[in-house]
């Protein structure tokens, strides 16, 4: 045991002896919550617009100012043929053009009807589809205004009530995602980094043939390191709390618990990364690459997962990330217990028991 | 000449020889490519929806069929209670509730008007917020066939005034996003490729020590420097090319725009990648530190590119950052080629920057390149 506590003594020495690294380490998390805290959003705000307006009567007018008012849209130009649409769209200048038919006005009041086309620039399909979605909001909310006097005869109005969230702050959305990616891969990136280092140093014969068990040799190593990221995901989740206003609803010792979880989650998938790797360099590139566009797309952190096709709905079921955006989420937005969350910390249990049995049967104690 | 010669010759057998990091360059990115492409949707489909039916009349199950037959929600369950309802949402199993009022029917008849109530998970608030726009959209046509089937005769008829939105999808009509996110993913992997490698490697010279071996050789600096860029710049095509095929062949991206450009622009944007890469890679100590920052700048690239949320709702200082950020304009450039067909006239404010931004890079690498330790 003495040997063994010796041992996770040389391994913090390594880390808080490399200064640059540490400070990169607590810098770059913090840095990284704030900026896309405060960045990120996958609302539109301010997108700019076009308007076609073929009838510039008083009922375009006012829905033009209906438009203009709104946080969502700033009109950019007005424009007054379609062969200016093609040349605004090509330089990239707007995002969308109203186009208001003839005699906009005298058809709403004489055929009750009226056609306005939204035109969007769809090379960037998902906010092509938003922007539609606003402007028919903003106009479905402008034909009540003026259909009050003339109601419907029966009228069933749907009372809509937001929770967890009832203010939509995409903040709430946001958060829990990027702490999980920061752990996920500053995690499983130092330990795999760590490990191979020593092997391709020479250093690792050194502590194969020392009395301590392999076994102790990766512990020890991943000790340290369970430390460091503790300390970050305390600091984020203090930015978020603190900085962003996120509430925990839910108990303070879960989220620690469920955190400590994940981080053990990510450290042995970084063990498992170092046995199957002989270099820094390709534990490093297989970490990295294999690592962070998966995260980021399949995790549910910025696009939903229910509306991906099925065989990537599966694929997403492996990634350790979407279970612990899932806890997050879970505990800080909705208030639950683990009593609602049993089944995801259980699965992320599996995994990182799978995860060390087979970086255990991999871990070769002769080095060729 | 010779020289420089001599060193891409190096380079290229030592990443030829490395085997095991081979299918971590080729094959990855290009699965990754294929995979990942199809994930990249802020459709709002699937909606998981129950519902609490207190009403249990024809009249309600009607509604009921209307959620059923909309490819939108997924109808999932019927709730026997609120709270039931509720601990489902807790567990994730639900997003959308609407609940049916007792006498929902005899209320509608009687009083003509009656309320439902609709509870949204709203964590995802632009989803939520489609989410309402739909259950809206539904609950108002339901409306207007309730007119027609429940309204007695006699009574005057009331032609409300619509106004009809037709959208229109320029350029991609079919809102398919994998003709976007093809090739965004596919610069986001050229991307990372070039950088990671081009960051590790001055800096793993230097832990190995054979950087010191090449310090006492009469290579100049810039010789090392383009000597290195090469082999990578070469690699960065590679994988373009792989990428355009497949995003050709497998997703049926079209190509409307110049080639030629595409590829041109893609070289000086590869330019820019690698003098970061070097750049941090002369700067840091160990392969650990230069792949920690090159970690950090590549996910803050990635994030605020504008490929998966857009720039414009950022707020006013984050703009101004992406200005910086190279990503973005091989994004904007990318997209605006391949899909609108766009010309070296519409691009050249992004090939300026960039072209700026890869001599200053490089420029930046080679002065940071010390022949002492």
């Amino acid at each position: 045991m003495k040997r063994f506590i010796g041992f996770i003594k040389k391994e913090f020495y390594h880390i808080f002896r490399d200064k640059r690294s540490l400070f990169i380490l607590f810098g770059m998390p913090i840095v990284q919550v704030l900026l896309f805290g405060f960045a990120i959003t996958n609302e539109i705000n301010n997108i700019d617009i076009a308007i076609l307006d073929h009838s510039k009567d008083a009922t375009t007018k006012e829905i033009i100012n209906k438009i203009s008012a709104s946080k969502y849209f700033s009109i950019k130009q007005f424009i007054d043929n379609e062969a200016a649409i093609e040349t605004a769209f090509r330089k990239g200048q707007i995002k969308a053009v109203l186009n208001f038919e003839k005699d906009f006005g005298k058809k709403l009041v004489a055929q009750d009807k009226a056609t306005v086309q939204t035109l969007t620039d769809a090379t960037d399909p998902n906010t092509a589809n938003t922007i539609s979605n606003y402007v028919s909001s903003i106009l479905q909310n402008y034909q009540r205004e003026i259909n009050k006097d003339a109601q419907l005869a029966f009228q069933i109005v749907p009372k809509t009530r937001l929770i967890y969230n009832p203010e939509l702050k995409s903040v709430f959305m946001f958060v829990p995602g990027v702490m999980t990616i920061i752990l996920m891969l500053v995690s499983a990136m130092m330990t795999s980094i760590s490990i191979t280092r020593e092997k391709e140093l020479g250093t690792m014969e050194i502590l194969l043939v020392s009395p301590l068990k392999p076994f102790q040799v990766i512990v020890g190593k991943v000790v340290p390191y369970i430390f460091l990221a503790v300390i970050n995901a305390i600091i984020i989740i203090l930015l978020s709390i603190f900085v962003f206003r996120m509430p925990v609803r839910g108990s303070f010792i879960l989220l620690g618990a469920e955190s400590v979880l994940f981080i053990i989650n990510a450290l042995s998938l970084g063990i498992l990364i170092s046995t199957v790797s002989a270099s820094q360099q390709t534990a490093m590139m297989v970490s990295l690459m294999g690592l962070m566009l998966p995260v980021i797309l399949l995790s549910g952190f910025i696009f939903p997962i229910s509306s991906m096709p099925f065989p990537l709905q599966v694929i997403s079921n492996i990634i350790p990330a979407k279970w612990f955006i899932i806890i997050l989420k879970g505990i800080m937005l909705k208030g639950v217990g683990l009593a609602y969350l049993w089944k995801e910390t259980l699965i992320m249990l599996a995994m990182t028991s799978f995860f060390i049995a087979l970086s255990v049967k991999k871990y070769k104690i002769r080095l060729e | 000449m010779n020289i420089i010669r001599y060193i891409i010759q190096k380079e290229f057998r030592q990443i030829f020889r490395n085997k095991s990091m081979l299918p971590i360059i080729f094959v990855l990115p290009m699965v990754q490519l294929i995979i990942l492409s199809n994930a990249a949707t802020f459709e709002v489909k699937n909606i998981k929806f129950g519902y609490i039916d207190n009403d249990k009349t024809s009249f309600s199950r009607e509604l009921i069929e209307k959620f059923d037959a909309s490819t939108y929600f997924n109808v999932l369950s019927a709730f026997p209670s609120a709270k039931i309802a509720s601990s489902a949402m807790l567990k994730g199993n639900v997003d959308v509730v609407l609940e049916i009022p007792q006498y929902f029917e005899r209320n509608l008849v009687k009083d003509k008007k009656t309320d439902l109530s609709l509870t949204i998970n709203a964590i995802d608030g632009a989803a939520a917020g489609v989410e309402n726009v739909y259950v809206n959209q539904i609950v108002q046509q339901f409306n207007k066939k309730a007119q027609v089937t429940l309204m007695l005769s006699g009574t005057p008829e009331v032609r409300p005034q619509n106004i009809d939105t037709i959208p229109l999808f320029w350029y991609n009509e079919t809102l398919n996003y994998k003709t976007f996110m093809v090739p965004g993913i596919l610069v986001l992997l050229v991307t990372m490729i070039t950088l990671f490698l081009s960051g590790m490697n001055v800096v793993r010279e230097k832990e190995i020590g054979t950087l010191e071996q090449i310090n006492v050789t009469p290579i100049k600096k810039h010789q090392f420097i383009i000597g290195k860029l090469f082999p990578f710049l070469i690699l960065g095509l590679v994988l373009l090319t792989v990428g355009l095929i497949i995003a050709k062949l497998l997703f049926n991206v079209p190509i409307v725009g110049s080639i030629a450009l595409m590829y041109g622009y893609t070289i000086v944007y590869i330019l820019v990648i690698l003098g970061i890469g070097l750049f941090i890679s002369n700067y840091t100590d160990t392969q650990q530190q230069a792949m920690f920052i090159a970690w950090f700048f590549m996910v803050i690239f990635i994030l605020m590119s504008g490929l998966f949320t857009p720039i414009e709702s950022m707020p006013q200082w984050a703009q101004v950052l992406t200005e910086f950020n190279p990503i973005k304009y091989f994004v904007q450039v990318m997209r605006m080629v391949m899909l609108k067909g766009a010309g070296l006239s519409d691009i050249y404010p992004q090939f300026l920057k960039t072209l700026a931004y890869a001599l200053i890079m490089n420029g930046l690498a080679v002065m940071s390149y010390k022949k002492l330790t």
